[in-house]
């Protein structure tokens, strides 16, 4: 089952980009996440989101990590060497994500650094950002994620 | 001390609940926004970098979200002493300086708090400020799990 994956840390080049979404998010979707993580009106309720200065039923800023995350694993973690995050340097919720919108944007490399202590490990540093079906940016992030070399799996 | 500074605990580190990890729920996040192996399955697992299922990093953040709802909805209204209306808390611009700093394995317990840090106003919304706060949770071992700095507005005028 386990197949070589086809992308490891000497793969990636600061520059490069890999497409995230297209991502549909429904009202259901957003009603079932605040139902467990995030129960405020504004995010469980199509009134209640109007009234608020989200303009609408808007998904949780964490429903949108979530989401973002998912993307991430589908257009390149899930195929990679990825060791996991130590962290996120910043997430910044732009514009409300409301129900009905498509998210898809771009994840980024903004720096390689291959670790000291462990050189068969790399540190990559991804700028992503997601964007509405108007073309307004939602959603940003920035983190650095550990990658092992070609020789650690060869 | 300024009421505002009482109203928003400014300081003061509030322990705001705990939550017990268990596989089946780790999995259940995991297969919707984080499939990577380490998280969906017992034996895929031993074998990672982690060695034991682990809950994704991003449901370890969306429960401080759900105790903090809880821990707020249970300590009621704070009291507001204030001269000026009473402070309304609006949606999050953001966080900063996420850590994931040890595995959340299957079975473990955290323990989550918020410390809110300091309030600085808003200069694109007359009337608002941005409340930070250090949020944590640590382990039954007392180990710090999770740190980041979360954003706030508050219409405090």
């Amino acid at each position: 089952m386990t197949k070589t994956p086809t992308w490891a840390f000497d793969d990636l080049a600061v520059g490069q980009t890999f497409a995230l979404g297209p991502k549909h998010v429904t009202a259901g979707e957003i009603v079932a996440f605040a139902s467990e993580f995030d129960m405020q009106p504004m995010h469980l309720d199509e009134e209640a989101g109007k009234a608020s200065l989200l303009g609408g039923l808007a998904a949780s800023g964490w429903h949108t990590c979530a989401m973002f995350m998912r993307m991430a694993c589908d257009t390149l973690l899930l195929d990679s060497t990825s060791q996991g995050a130590p962290g996120v340097e910043y997430a910044r919720w732009r514009r409300p994500v409301l129900a009905g919108d498509t998210l898809s944007g771009e994840a980024e490399v903004i720096a390689l650094r291959r670790s000291e202590k462990r050189p068969q490990l790399g540190y990559v540093t991804f700028r992503h950002r997601l964007r509405n079906q108007r073309g307004e940016l939602v959603f940003e992030l920035e983190h650095a994620g550990m990658f092992l070399t070609r020789d650690a799996i060869s | 001390m300024s009421a505002l500074d009482e109203f928003l605990q400014l300081g003061e580190t509030i322990v705001i609940g705990s939550h017990r990890f268990e596989a089946d729920e780790i999995k259940a996040f995991a297969q919707k926004f984080d499939p990577q192996p380490f998280h969906l399955d017992e034996q895929a697992a031993a074998n990672s970098v982690f060695g034991a299922l682990c809950a994704s990093g991003w449901h370890v953040t969306a429960i401080w979200m759900q105790v903090n709802l809880r821990h707020l909805e249970a300590a009621g209204e704070r009291p507001w002493a204030g001269d000026g209306p009473r402070p309304v808390f609006g949606p999050s611009p953001g966080f900063r300086k996420l850590r994931w700093l040890k595995p959340t394995f299957a079975g473990s317990t955290l323990t989550y708090s918020r410390r809110a840090l300091h309030l600085r106003g808003h200069a694109g919304r007359p009337g608002w400020s941005i409340l930070t706060s250090l949020c944590e949770a640590h382990d039954e071992t007392g180990d710090k799990v999770i740190a980041f700095e979360s954003d706030v507005l508050v219409k405090t005028a």
